[in-house]
């Protein structure tokens, strides 16, 4: 089983695009999350991280018409561009894969058309491999939440089986009026900006973002500070298909499978961290089970709101950055801890040493994941 | 009242897809929410989309939700006070 | 590929038929898919009142491992740990996502339905078979054009050959409009090729799915 190597990477959302200039933006405690009026997304104002529609437009004019393609389009292709640029590999073989996490894809077409071919996953994903001329027949990955997560544990399981040598990988999802008025159904909508792990904490907030990340079998492109990606799991509460499990079940199964094949002593977790009171609950619970209360651990959706598909991308890609740079994020939105289970939540940015990272994702129809990023 | 709990019966198992369920299957003094039923989380959820669809009534609060969705009785009682006059 | 991994076991469900194993075991004309999944949850006698509160593509997935792994006593011989499932489809949840849309395209009759809104993501149906079969493993839903063998041969290799799955329910499920198909295969580690039951490859994966 072959190494897997992080090579080059990119986040954008409304707090950059970059994954450096979101850092910054972290960094100085802004958060994306904002009251939104929009009659068109809800009939009530909102609380979510939304992209300015015309630094988007204005950023991919450089590369096509915004009018001629959809905003998942637009934010997707701004994102894989900017990461294809910043690696030297050559993505255009056959040894590339391309894959595409989302929960919803182009859903906000769903209003004016039924039928339109944009609204089928695949279809999106055969656009993105075309503008960025990817050999093979992209894959995507649509398992709720934990989509990203679940891409990355993909993709460095065919690298490491020796089936591709390089793997693309976005995470992408919008705010929509389809994906609003769910979540409101659910009465699961904060109603300020979310406050992960806290006493107070009264539901999520929504957001959208974009998030790519190479992986790859050659060290060589991965600079001087290597990152690898180690074996991921997913599983399944098999308990309820909206609630997570009271005992946190498959995600305490999840991280022990990581941990199993790993001896190393966890550094820092990246948590899911939705806000609802039964997601953060649950995740109290798996990560005591686990042994690891101890560990540093963060929420990054204070800052980007839960962004779906995008999420396990993009908060991988931060938790990276963190390795990087010894640098560990607060989780925005935390004061009080509200979980009955102990955890050493960040609550103000720490400079630390940080050999490796836990990340770990929940989503509907019960499932959960984890994987770990190390540094050799 | 009768008759709101008869029509009450008939429009949860329509909402809540308990195509097993007869109206007389249904205890109107017995809590929704214990193994009987077998309803969860997404069923009182539904039922207060129910309310509010058929009989334009919010509920504002959990609390008020577990008070209000305790019984088909109190589902009833709550509809009969909120509509009078 | 380790030579070890077997299909013991198919279950489809098109064209109004529903077969398994190379065996048709209900055949029943039906206007849509509501109706002939109701006349298969009767005929088979299936006791699971949350079936009812499925959506199709739900309906389709849990009829079809329902079927499939009827009477084969998987739990007896794989932990809950050791099975996943590892569904394919081309329309994703947009079967359910239409419907989803339809209670919130009027602002006059704005009700949308968690009840609803819960089934527009695929993997829903992935919980729906965990939660009935009691599978806690590896899940994932992916997203194509049309069934691929060969990815489900080599993916799945992968996940059995490196031990995270003893057993792994697989297959395609797929929901759009009228059209409705499932294929699901039984697979597993470790079983010798008794009768009936033949080796896990690319080959044999899309003779079974093109046996129509």
């Amino acid at each position: 089983m072959r190494n897997v190597y992080l090579s080059a990477d990119n986040i954008i959302t409304p707090l950059g695009f970059t994954t450096g200039e979101n850092a910054i933006n972290m960094l100085e405690g802004k958060t994306g999350i904002r009251l939104i009026a929009d009659e068109k997304i809800s009939p009530v104002p909102f609380y979510a991280s939304l992209i300015d529609s015309e630094s988007l437009d204005t950023r991919f004019s450089s590369i096509g018409e915004p009018d001629k393609y959809s905003r998942f389009e637009k934010m997707a292709i701004c994102s894989i561009k900017e990461t294809v640029a910043s690696t030297s590999i050559d993505l255009t073989g056959s040894r590339t894969l391309f894959i595409l996490s989302t929960t919803k894809g182009n859903i906000d077409l769903l209003e004016n058309n039924s039928f339109d071919k944009r609204l089928y996953l695949w279809n999106t994903a055969r656009l993105l491999q075309r503008q960025f001329n990817f050999r093979n027949e992209p894959l995507v990955i649509s398992d709720a939440c934990i989509s990203g997560v679940q891409a990355i544990i993909t993709g460095a399981r065919l690298i490491s089986a020796g089936l591709y040598d390089n793997c693309v990988i976005n995470g992408t999802d919008i705010i929509s009026e389809f994906v609003l008025a769910g979540f409101n159904s659910f009465k699961s909508l904060s109603t300020g900006p979310c406050r992960p792990f806290d006493k107070t904490r009264d539901g999520l907030s929504l957001g959208e973002g974009s998030g790519t990340i190479i992986l790859t079998s050659g060290p060589d492109a991965s600079g001087n500070d290597k990152i690898l990606v180690s074996e991921g799991f997913s599983t399944n509460d098999a308990n309820h298909i909206s609630g997570p499990s009271r005992t946190g079940e498959g995600l305490f199964i999840a991280i022990s499978r990581v941990l199993q094949k790993s001896s190393l002593k966890i550094d820092f977790i990246s948590a899911h961290g939705t806000a609802t009171s039964y997601n953060d609950e649950m995740e109290s619970v798996a990560i005591n089970r686990a042994g690891l209360q101890d560990v540093p651990v963060n929420s990054f959706k204070g800052y980007w709101g839960h962004t779906l598909g995008a999420a396990g991308v993009i908060e991988s890609i931060m938790s990276i950055y963190s390795m990087r740079n010894n640098i560990l994020f607060n989780t925005l939105g935390f004061s009080v801890p509200g979980v009955t289970n102990p955890l050493n939540l960040v609550s103000v940015p720490v400079k630390k040493e940080i050999n490796n990272c836990l990340k770990i994702a929940s989503g509907f129809g019960g499932c959960n994941a984890a994987v770990l990023f190390y540094r050799k | 009242m009768e008759e709101l709990v008869q029509k009450l019966k008939e429009e949860i198992i329509t909402a809540l897809n308990l195509s097993e369920m007869k109206p007389e299957n249904i205890d109107e003094k017995a809590p929704l929410f214990v193994d009987g039923l077998g309803l969860d989380s997404i069923d009182a959820l539904e039922l207060t989309v129910l309310l509010e669809k058929k009989y334009g009534l919010k509920i504002n609060t959990a609390e008020e939700g577990k008070k209000v969705l305790y019984s088909v009785n109190s589902m009833a009682e709550f509809i009969r006070e909120n509509n009078k006059g | 590929m380790k030579k070890n991994s077997v299909i013991s076991g198919y279950c489809s469900i098109r064209n109004n038929k529903v077969v398994v194993d190379d065996k048709l075991l209900f055949e029943c004309p039906s206007e849509n898919f509501g109706g002939f999944a109701a006349a298969i949850y009767r005929h088979f006698s299936i006791s699971y009142p949350k079936f009812h509160k499925m959506d199709n593509l739900g309906k389709l997935g849990f009829l079809s491992a329902e079927l499939l792994l009827k009477e084969r006593n998987i739990n007896e011989r794989y932990s809950g740990e050791k099975t996943g499932i590892i569904l394919m489809n081309s329309a994703s949840s947009l079967d359910t996502d239409r419907r989803h849309q339809e209670t919130i395209k009027n602002r006059n009759e704005y009700f949308p339905s968690p009840a609803v809104f819960v089934y527009t993501l695929p993997n829903v149906v992935i919980g729906e078979i965990c939660i009935r079969h009691k599978f806690f493993g590896e899940g994932n839903f992916f997203v194509m054009e049309k069934f691929n063998p060969s990815f489900m041969a080599d993916y799945l290799s992968q996940l059995i050959d490196n031990n995270i799955v003893e057993c792994c329910i697989a297959g395609w499920v797929e929901i759009d409009g009228d059209n409705f198909e499932s294929v699901l295969f039984l697979v597993e580690k470790n079983r010798g090729t008794e009768t009936g039951i033949v080796n896990f490859e690319a080959a044999t994966i899309e003779l079974i799915y093109n046996s129509k």
